[in-house]
């Protein structure tokens, strides 16, 4: 994109409006974006012109399907900028990637919440967003932001949607009333060993397994019933799904009947007609999604992208799109029915009825667990 | 005085190598050197690894029968896959070449058309074939063969299954390029003798044809052990080979000296059987049998 000099000059004059500029420093940048206007040479306006596109990796299927048909057709439409997707079925694949890669190879990130966020912190992959030009953030859920806040006051990333990971099951197998009596522990149950699923991640597998075994999940005593658990689940299971894809292959082709399912992708196999019920489980995992801009992207073109996908109605459009809520505060901004009928929705806008991992807590047992969850899912 | 350039002038003779060898250090030796000094490095946490150098990674590689348990796997699974592509593939491979079909081109051809279609998308067609709603299940069930679907996905046979299908036109390509290279009066002199066709096969034909059969079965062995996307898609997780160890220390933990520790492990290892192969066969033959 090309932001116009009339564009950056509004901006600069609604930074000097909210206080984040000085009148001097207000007034020397007005001077010099003039000076520029009137003594630039060509090659100037090709440098300044040089940003056309937005590179955006996400999670494919129907979510990222949702965000490019509400979100990135009519963002490019509207700005002429163009939004490159790439997707990733595991987001620890693409942190591998943006490693290999040079700064401002890939820009903007649907990412997993706070959990995820520290990595890019650790990894020293965030930028610092400036605010000012999100405007459409104070719309957002200020119970979203406040983690990301605490692990870094300028904020990389912004809070986009949210989820659960619940249960689903084959309603042909199993009845709505045996799933509510049952809850986490059906992931458990004898009767269903080979046609049970399961996310291949070990912040899932030692949730459910704590929630299995009467623990708290962000304050786990006993770790060795939790990988007990998590065998017992393993040895169970006919397949742990890797993607969202996969894992509305593997029900809708009926080759498991239960599973922990992600609540949009369970929505979006309801609205294709299969036979497949969902519930939240008490404990149930809750997580979020952001929009991560990393080190080294435009970030005026990237905080304008992300304005965009914040504003109410293509928010809106692109939640019921993707079947998650979005991270609009319902007290602020007026949601549609079918938001409010979504799994995971949180009507008082304190999420306070959703139980989050402790992004410090789960940080600081992640790379011991990881190790152990990838052994113990071969077979150990 | 400056010495002339003659024709086998040495430098020229360089010169000419120098491409070669310079894409051969930047994009083979290079890699693998920058891997190599990765495995010395120190895993901080997820994504972060400082180069204070230690030998913790591969101390823990030999101390833990974890690794070396899947490496035996693999080198089981990759054995009996290769094993599989000589058995299956000799015989399209003599029938392409003893055939008098006048169109023996289409039947090469034929051979040829797999790879137009994406390996993934091969792999993944296994799924719509072996599983519980897949065509063989589906079919038996409606014959009344059986009862319940036989459960034929997500298991090492699998696994095997989707290799062989990836494999087996490597294993028939370098076998048919190693019976035409055979002399045919060789097996007429033979019959002429009094062989029988067994016999003339037994004696003339399949010793000539086994470099080409050795070169397929390592071609084969070292892409079904180094295999990781097959096992992923067409197993569970029991069923995974080192290279899903690899990828999952990588890309899962991203600890990435360990992984590179794994790496340099397993390019040893298929290293090691390729160099016993060359040693005693050549390289010559696989060259031939992938178009060379």
């Amino acid at each position: 994109m090309k932001l116009t000099t009339t564009k950056r000059l509004e901006r600069l004059h609604d930074r000097y409006a909210n206080g984040d500029l000085s009148r001097r420093t207000f007034l020397t940048l007005t001077a010099a974006a003039a000076a520029s206007a009137g003594l630039s040479m060509p090659w100037m306006g090709r440098a300044l012109a040089a940003v056309q596109e937005v590179r955006f990796d996400g999670w494919g299927g129907t979510v990222q399907d949702a965000i490019d048909k509400y979100a990135f057709q009519p963002y490019t439409a509207k700005t002429k900028i163009k939004v490159v997707q790439g997707t990733f079925g595991d987001e620890d694949e693409i942190i591998t990637k943006i490693k290999t890669a040079k700064p401002g190879d890939y820009q903007v990130i649907h990412s997993s919440g706070v959990n995820y966020y520290i990595k890019y912190v650790n990894a020293g992959l965030t930028s610092e967003i400036n605010e000012a030009n999100i405007p459409n953030m104070a719309n957002v859920l200020q119970p979203m932001i406040e983690p990301f806040r605490k692990l870094t006051p300028k904020l990389s990333a912004v809070p986009y949607d949210y989820g659960t990971t619940g249960i689903a099951y084959n309603t042909k197998v199993i009845s709505p009333e045996e799933a509510k009596e049952k809850g986490a522990a059906l992931l458990l149950d004898k009767k269903y060993a080979g046609k049970v699923g399961g996310y291949s991640d070990m912040t899932t597998r030692v949730w459910y397994a704590a929630l299995a075994t009467g623990q708290d999940p962000n304050n786990i005593k006993d770790m060795d019933t939790i990988w007990a658990k998590v065998r017992e689940t393993r040895d169970l299971a006919k397949k742990f799904w890797s993607s969202g894809a996969e894992l509305m292959d593997l029900l809708s082709k009926g080759e498991i009947v239960v599973t922990d399912a992600w609540s949009g992708r369970v929505a979006a196999l309801q609205d294709q007609g299969h036979p497949i019920g969902y519930l939240d489980p008490a404990g149930s995992y809750a997580w979020m999604e952001d929009m991560l801009i990393l080190k080294g992207s435009p970030m005026a073109e990237c905080e304008e992208l992300i304005n965009f996908m914040l504003d109410p109605a293509t928010s809106i459009a692109v939640a019921e799109g993707q079947s998650y809520p979005p991270s609009l505060d319902p007290n602020k901004v007026k949601l549609t029915d079918k938001i409010e009928k979504l799994p995971a929705f949180d009507k008082t806008g304190t999420m306070t009825s959703l139980t989050f991992a402790d992004p410090t807590y789960w940080a600081t047992n992640e790379d011991a667990w990881t190790k152990q969850w990838n052994r113990i899912s071969k077979g150990a | 005085m400056k010495r002339r350039w003659t024709l086998y002038d040495p430098r020229l003779a360089w010169m000419l190598v120098a491409p070669v060898l310079l894409l051969l250090i930047f994009f083979l030796v290079l890699p693998i050197a920058v891997m190599a000094a990765y495995t010395f490095f120190t895993f901080v946490t997820a994504g972060v690894e400082t180069s204070a150098l230690t030998t913790a990674n591969w101390h823990e590689f030999f101390t833990d029968s974890y690794y070396s348990g899947f490496l035996l796997k693999t080198l089981r699974v990759g054995a009996i896959t290769a094993l599989l592509c000589g058995v299956l593939g000799y015989f399209p491979a003599y029938f392409i070449w003893a055939t008098t079909f006048r169109h023996k081109w289409l039947l090469l051809l034929l051979l040829i058309v797999p790879f137009w279609i994406s390996f993934t998308i091969r792999t993944f067609s296994w799924i719509n074939i072996l599983g519980e709603q897949g065509v063989i299940n589906v079919a038996l069930l409606k014959m009344g063969v059986i009862n319940e679907p036989l459960p034929m996905l997500y298991n090492e046979g699998a696994v095997i299954l989707g290799m062989l299908h990836f494999l087996l036109p490597y294993m028939i390509l370098n076998v048919y390029v190693s019976l035409e290279s055979i002399d045919r009066t060789l097996i007429s002199a033979a019959r002429s003798m009094g062989c029988t066709s067994a016999q003339a096969f037994r004696e003339v034909t399949l010793p000539l044809s086994l470099p080409g059969l050795a070169a397929g079965l390592l071609l084969c062995f070292v892409l079904a052990a180094g295999s990781y996307v097959t096992p992923q898609l067409l197993g569970a997780g029991r069923d995974a080979l080192f290279g899903n160890l690899i990828y999952d220390t990588i890309m899962g933990e991203l600890n990435w000296p360990m992984g590179a520790t794994l790496s340099i492990v397993l390019f040893l290892v298929l290293g090691f059987f390729a160099a016993v192969y060359t040693r005693y066969m050549g390289m010559s033959q696989i060259v031939k049998g992938l178009g060379g």
